[in-house]
């Protein structure tokens, strides 16, 4: 089989893993499910967001967290997915025992970005679901939005599988691992607009964020899913979405790299 | 393949970490459709010298060729010819048998039939069973087919039976012998003595990194270590014992020393291979590892001693 072929055939066995762990399931997969439902839950007598002060304009706290909380799905099903996983499989023996068969680590790679790719898929499509029919949410409905949409999604999630494959390389033991990707995906996801509303945060942490991926993803995410009243409380005051796919594209080559250096299927000692 | 190179050639093969020498100066060949037999203590540079010839580990010297190539330059075209047992892993194994099976035999350009090697493994009962379900010695034979999936010319298997019990080693085995029939090289490491004398044809034995001897299974350790033992209970009650190349006639001499009554608890023993090792082990420790154990005295000495204390 080709290297392709066998990278397609890795993205079948790795999905199908991926759905068989429930940690993997619980923490990766449904943690934006949960915490939309608490962010809705908790701060929904709040009233709306971004109301002018005549009253018109402002969406729901769902419908405020939704982007955040795609953003997140991204990140998780990337950066914590395959960081936590690959170190796992460092630790057991999976990788030892893949690096003694013909197997390229390009079909390797093409699996395990393949895996992020189908399941952040299935993940933000059922979030989007849950968002229109159960939370009422209404998307989108102009084309411009959902192309803007699409490749913020395509680029952010290879962006952070890449990550995840380079960050694998930190932990030393598989046990490590979750202790090690955690903190880093939490923080991140607090000083990013993902929990706590972006544009309230004080701009030393904004502009901390802004040197990391995530605040790109979700303010690419908001661009797409809040009205465009909502751009005039970021940073630049517009929606910034060349600087999306800068960022997000710079993010790309590292991990590009980063992955590309530090994977070995064997920590040789010599 | 070229029928007459060795399929794996080792020659003054070393390994250091820092100051600590692993591997010191280790040669052998092992010839197409041999099964080779390393044997060792814990920590002889057994498993260092398998790693290497896998491909996993880098040599510091010597030079090594497998199947041709140099494993330190092995590409993947190299690896579709090997098949590698490590030691026990502990994957996590959300897949079932057959499914692991399948996938792996994907990564093969001409890979044995999936359920062919579920049957030969032992298996069938487990096809779809999850691997962490199985018990440690299922788990096992999981990981030698997966080794012999890929139809390996080179098999490595790295203390391949550790925690069967006795009627799974011995299924094991009929498995080994069918490979072996199919042409397969096979290096093994085992801690079994018995297994090596059942599946090898020739045997190196190592420790403090040093070949310590090699040759057939009967050959190893020398002539004089295998000098069988005769042990009765004299009159007087003592044991006694003789070692001797003509067993046969002591054990006529003492019957014709009774009068033709039977010498009490009379054996006749051939010293086994685990002997031979132990002894050829023990007598390097004494030597203080740097000299090799082949001297007359230390292999002769010991088997005697060893039987005696058994």
């Amino acid at each position: 089989m080709s290297v392709l072929a066998l990278g397609l055939s890795r993205v079948s066995y790795e999905t199908r893993l991926y759905f068989r762990s429930p940690d993997t399931l619980f923490f990766t997969f449904f943690f934006p499910f949960i915490m939309l439902g608490i962010f809705t839950a908790a701060f929904s007598s709040a009233g709306n967001f971004g109301t002018a002060a005549d009253g018109t304009g402002g969406v729901s706290v769902g419908a405020y967290y939704l982007p955040g909380m795609l953003a997140a799905g991204m990140l998780l099903s990337g950066v914590q997915n395959l960081a936590v996983d690959i170190a796992g499989e460092k630790g057991d023996g999976t990788l030892k025992r893949l690096g003694g068969t013909p197997l390229s680590p390009l079909s390797y790679f093409i699996g395990k970005i393949g895996q992020v790719f189908v399941t952040a898929i299935l993940q933000a499509g059922l979030l989007l679901l849950v968002a229109r029919f159960l939370l009422g949410i209404s998307l989108p409905s102009d084309p411009e939005k959902w192309l803007t949409f699409a490749w913020v999604f395509i680029l952010g999630v290879i962006t952070s599988a890449l990550l995840g494959i380079a960050l694998s390389a930190i932990p030393r033991t598989g046990r490590s691992a979750t202790a090690v990707v955690i903190p880093i995906v939490l923080v991140l996801q607090f000083i990013s607009g993902v929990y706590l509303q972006f544009t309230n945060l004080p701009e030393w942490m904004q502009n901390l964020a802004s040197v990391f991926p995530l605040k790109w993803m979700a303010q690419g995410m908001r661009s797409v899913f809040l009205p465009d009243t909502f751009a005039a409380a970021e940073q630049t005051g517009t929606w910034n979405i060349v600087g999306v796919a800068l960022a997000l594209g710079l993010w790309l080559v590292v991990g590009l790299v980063l992955s590309r250096v530090t994977f070995r299927w064997i920590r040789k000692d010599s | 393949m070229e029928s007459r190179s060795p399929v794996v050639r080792v020659r003054d093969l070393r390994k250091s970490y820092g100051t600590l020498s692993a591997v010191d100066g280790v040669s052998f060949d092992i010839a197409a459709g041999e099964t080779f037999a390393l044997l060792g203590p814990n920590g002889a540079g057994k498993s260092t010298t398998i790693e290497i010839l896998e491909g996993y580990r880098d040599r510091s010297g010597g030079e090594v060729s497998v199947l041709g190539v140099d494993p330190h330059r092995g590409g993947l075209d190299w690896k579709a010819r090997l098949g590698i047992v490590l030691q026990t892993s502990g994957e996590s194994g959300n897949v079932t048998v057959t499914e692991q099976l399948r996938h792996f035999a994907g990564f093969y350009p001409n890979p044995r039939d999936v359920d062919e090697v579920i049957d030969a493994a032992g298996l069938r009962d487990k096809a779809g069973t999850r691997i962490s379900k199985l018990s440690g010695g299922q788990r096992r034979r999981v990981d030698v087919a997966l080794g012999i999936i890929g139809r390996p010319e080179l098999l490595f298997l790295d203390e391949p039976t550790t925690g069967f019990d006795p009627e799974a080693r011995h299924q094991f085995w009929d498995l080994i012998r069918g490979l072996k029939a199919d042409g397969t090289t096979i290096l093994l490491t085992t801690h079994y003595l018995d297994e090596a004398a059942q599946l090898g044809d020739r045997a190196g034995i190592i420790a403090g990194g040093e070949l310590i001897d090699i040759g057939t299974i009967d050959e190893v350790g020398g002539a004089e270590a295998r000098i069988p033992l005769v042990r009765w209970r004299d009159a007087s009650g003592t044991v006694q014992e003789e070692r001797t190349a003509e067993p046969a006639r002591v054990v006529a001499g003492l019957v014709a020393n009774l009068n033709g009554a039977e010498p009490r608890e009379l054996e006749v023993i051939r010293p086994s291979l685990e002997d031979v090792y132990l002894a050829l082990v023990r007598g390097h420790d004494t030597q203080g590892g740097a000299a090799a154990a082949r001297g007359d005295e230390a292999p002769d000495a010991s088997p005697t001693s060893t039987k005696g204390a058994a």
